[in-house]
């Protein structure tokens, strides 16, 4: 690869990327993300590549596997371009149908298209599968476009185009678009953006570290995951961007050690932007010098939280600490440092190209743009949902979600990774955006959405999730750890039939306590499914308590109760 | 100097020190377990939680221990919300230490009857305040104990939950910073035992040449001589016989 020296040179480059490009010429894709994978996804792709050689059809056709690009529900997704052919739980006993009738013929195999159960009919394209036509995938929809592990597929969508801007602007305006864009921080607190980088700039040092959080740890969220496998120059240029405006010569991506997927596209991508001259030393010809290197974490959910996650990085245990001393002031090493999350990083570049206007007009009064949610649990269509800030829960979960499966009904939806709250049907029509989940007793956490039916005890979901963080923990102060255990042991006992009395009082009392007291947010939100669960269906802990019964049928009591 | 108000007294003090420094300088009282002013703050005990007002009108609740004093902040270290809150934490520390007196005697201060939670064994009286480790890493430079595993599974232990510790020297420091007496030391017949939450480790003791008293671990003497580069030999008499 030739350095790339100055933004011009940029352009030239992506210009013989798309000479090379025959625009009519069929391009399959398949998807090949974790999830994928877990269905089975490498297989297919094997098919289609001996597949092609097997029917000659190298010159007719091109094939592109990609990261995640959300419909986990229906993979392996394969969608065959220019035409937006959508075909979904694709074998590799399909592909030699696909290839003979579709490309050979222009066929449709009807039988790997999509079923719209509501209307009824089969779905040809993919821009009209219900569950993508109320989405607005502005970050996520590029993992569709590009294979991750190539650079050049990222410059053929203009790609690193943010940054040759970016570079030709003082970090001052780059900061103040961010802070107008209105852009808040993707990883769960919501702080904005704009302001964060403003303060890591000003701070006092030399040094100043950019620090990417990839250590997405909620069970069930991996939308963190989905950006860094399939599009992680998205997240590297937001970087490198960010680095610019702060002052910031060094950077590391914690990542955590079990998303080998993320860890070795984030590589491969740290060292193809290097090769082109993207990154590392004089930037685009620009001056600017930034390098990042790559962090595995070792699988404590702690590690996501910030503080814990720089004492990680610098080979502590982590644990996290007070932070009366912003980490802008100092942070890594003791060094004004600027942390933010996967998904923050993967907006920047678009802001910096379409303008903080344009991105300020999505979203709400006090949450600007789009964000990725992980909907998983008792829902039709599992997968990963871009939406405008503001969107309703109604329309994530039945529009896009596809709703309840097994004909049950909703019960609630639980935001925010397992520190989150339950949120009730009676507020489906909630606002999804940073405040409105606030007031609601749950969280935005990074994104993370399970749906629960009927069937679902919601006692037993707040022990369930009261176990996780009682284990997850790191056990350094007092209200975190023993709140959780003691929490743990009444929500036992209530699941058990020998709830008391006051219990539920008790749990007020211990939840206030911990929110009050704890050392850090982990511990400051562990009580919130309990206290939402309780605010919500306060009558399934009576019914529990009271009448020894468990309304869902999942609390198995009987026995305890007969004594 | 920095000027502010704890419990409505006026009072200056240098930059640079905490709330919980300021307070006690001043004779005003603060709750604390894991506070040593031999090690680095540390805020896991969470009971010196004050109430603050920034001189711009914040209010918030703050670890004095962690807090550092700042210009116009008014303090308060006693009202019925913090009281509630020590209350709740001294009621999960009793629950988890139970036959802990220093524990007992801050629940007979705050009014915490029996603990309404579920008692952990009684044997042991480590509140995981890491004083110990923390000493043993900061003051002694030797980190011979440390924590280990993480929420409720968190252990203050040796290396390997070993009855044996490499490095550690037998000083006993650990035992001196427990504020709770859940590390203990025992010299007798020439051996010094030190037992933790989950070990015994035991040491040869050091006879004076003159007196023939036992007076320090071999281990640690031989650490003091290497870390002081003074000759093993200075250390064949106990402090009280040297000239």
């Amino acid at each position: 690869m030739v350095k790339i020296k100055s933004p011009a040179e940029l352009g030239a480059l992506k210009n013989s990327i798309m000479e090379k490009r025959q625009a009519e010429k069929p391009v399959i894709t398949i998807c090949n993300g974790t999830g994928c994978q877990a269905y089975g996804s490498k297989s297919v792709v094997a098919a289609f590549e001996n597949e092609v050689k097997k029917q000659n059809l190298e010159s007719k056709v091109d094939l592109k596997v990609i990261g995640c690009p959300g419909f986990c529900e229906r993979g392996t997704l394969v969608v065959i371009k220019p035409k937006d052919i959508f075909y979904q739980r694709v074998l590799p006993k399909d592909v030699p149908e696909i290839l003979s009738e579709t490309i050979g013929k222009g066929n449709i195999v009807n039988r790997l298209l999509f079923t719209d159960r509501a209307r009824n009919e089969k779905i040809v394209k993919e821009g009209d599968v219900p569950f993508y036509k109320s989405q607005m995938r502005l970050i996520l929809g590029n993992n569709e476009l590009i294979d991750p592990e190539k650079i050049d597929d990222y410059i053929a969508i203009g790609g690193y185009t943010a940054l040759a801007k970016a570079l030709q602007m003082t970090p001052e305006t780059i900061i103040a678009e961010v802070k107008k864009s209105g852009l808040r921080g993707r990883g769960g607190a919501g702080f904005p953006t704009g302001n964060k980088w403003e303060s890591t700039r000003n701070a006092h040092g030399d040094i100043k570290y950019i620090i990417c959080n990839a250590d997405e740890g909620d069970p069930g969220a991996f939308m963190d995951r989905s950006l860094v496998e399939g599009n992680p120059h998205s997240v590297l240029e937001g970087m490198i961007i960010g680095a610019y405006a702060i002052g910031g010569h060094e950077g590391y991506v914690y990542v955590r050690n079990e998303y080998p997927l993320a860890v070795k596209n984030m590589r491969l991508a740290i060292e193809q932007a290097e090769a082109y001259g993207l990154l590392g030393d004089n930037i685009l010809g620009s001056g600017f010098s930034f390098h990042l290197q790559i962090r595995r974490g070792g699988g404590a959910f702690v590690c996501g939280e910030s503080t814990a996650l720089m004492a990680s990085l610098e080979g502590k245990v982590g644990e996290p600490r007070a932070k009366y001393i912003h980490t802008s002031e100092q942070g890594l090493f003791g060094k004004p440092s600027n942390l933010n999350n996967v998904e923050t990083w993967a907006n920047v570049p678009l802001i910096i190209n379409k303008g903080a206007d344009w991105y300020s007009k999505i979203g709400t009064a006090g949450s600007k743009g789009t964000k990725i949610f992980a909907l998983v649990g008792n829902i039709t269509n599992t997968g990963l949902v871009e939406v405008p800030m503001g969107t309703t829960l109604r329309t994530i979960v039945f529009d896009i979600g596809g709703g309840i499966p097994k004909g049950r009904k909703f019960k609630a939806v639980q935001t925010g990774g397992p520190s989150g709250g339950m949120i009730p049907e009676k507020l489906l029509d909630l606002p999804v955006d940073f405040d409105e989940l606030t007031k609601a007793g749950s969280m935005m956490g990074s994104g993370g959405m399970i749906v629960m039916d009927e069937k679902t005890c919601m006692v037993e979901m707040a022990r369930y999730y009261t176990n996780f963080l009682m284990g997850e923990s790191c056990g350094k102060c007092v209200p975190c750890r023993e709140g959780l255990r003691q929490m743990k042991y009444i929500l036992d006992s209530i699941t058990e039939g020998r709830g008391k009395e006051g219990d539920i009082e008790l749990l007020q009392d211990l939840a206030a306590t911990m929110v009050d007291a704890s050392l850090c947010q982990l511990g400051q939100s562990a009580s919130n499914p309990v206290m939402s669960s309780i605010r919500y269906f306060r009558d399934e802990y009576e019914a529990h308590i009271k009448e020894h019964k468990c309304p869902a049928g999942v609390c198995k009591i009987a026995a305890a109760a007969a004594k | 100097m920095v000027n502010l108000t704890i419990n409505g007294r006026q009072i200056k003090t240098e930059a640079n020190t905490t709330v919980l420094e300021a307070a006690r300088a001043n004779n005003i009282s603060i709750p604390t377990l894991c506070a040593n002013e031999a090690t680095a703050p540390y805020g896991a005990c969470r009971l010196c939680l004050v109430e603050i007002k920034t001189a711009r009108g914040r209010e918030r609740l703050v670890t004095s221990c962690l807090y550092n004093v700042e210009e116009g902040l008014t303090v308060q270290t006693n009202t019925d919300r913090i009281r509630k809150i020590r209350k709740m934490l001294i009621e999960l520390l009793l629950a988890r230490c139970p036959d802990s007196d220093v524990i007992q005697k801050l629940a007979q201060e705050y009014g915490v009857g029996k603990s309404r939670f579920v008692e952990q064994s009684g044997t042991n009286k480590c509140i995981l305040c890491a004083n110990c480790s923390r000493t043993c890493e900061e003051v002694v430079g030797v980190s011979a104990i440390s924590l280990s595993k993480r929420g409720t599974e968190r252990e203050m232990t040796t290396p390997f939950g070993d009855d044996f510790s490499d490095v550690c020297i037998g000083c006993g420091s650990c035992s001196f910073s427990c504020p709770t007496g859940a590390i203990t030391v025992e010299d007798k017949k020439g051996k010094r035992t030190i037992t933790f939450p989950h070990n015994i480790v035991e040491f040869k003791l050091k006879k004076c040449s003159v007196c023939g008293q036992y007076w320090a671990p071999e281990k640690q003497i031989k650490y003091i001589a290497k870390t002081s580069g003074t000759p093993l030999t200075d250390y064949d008499k106990c402090p009280d016989c040297r000239d």
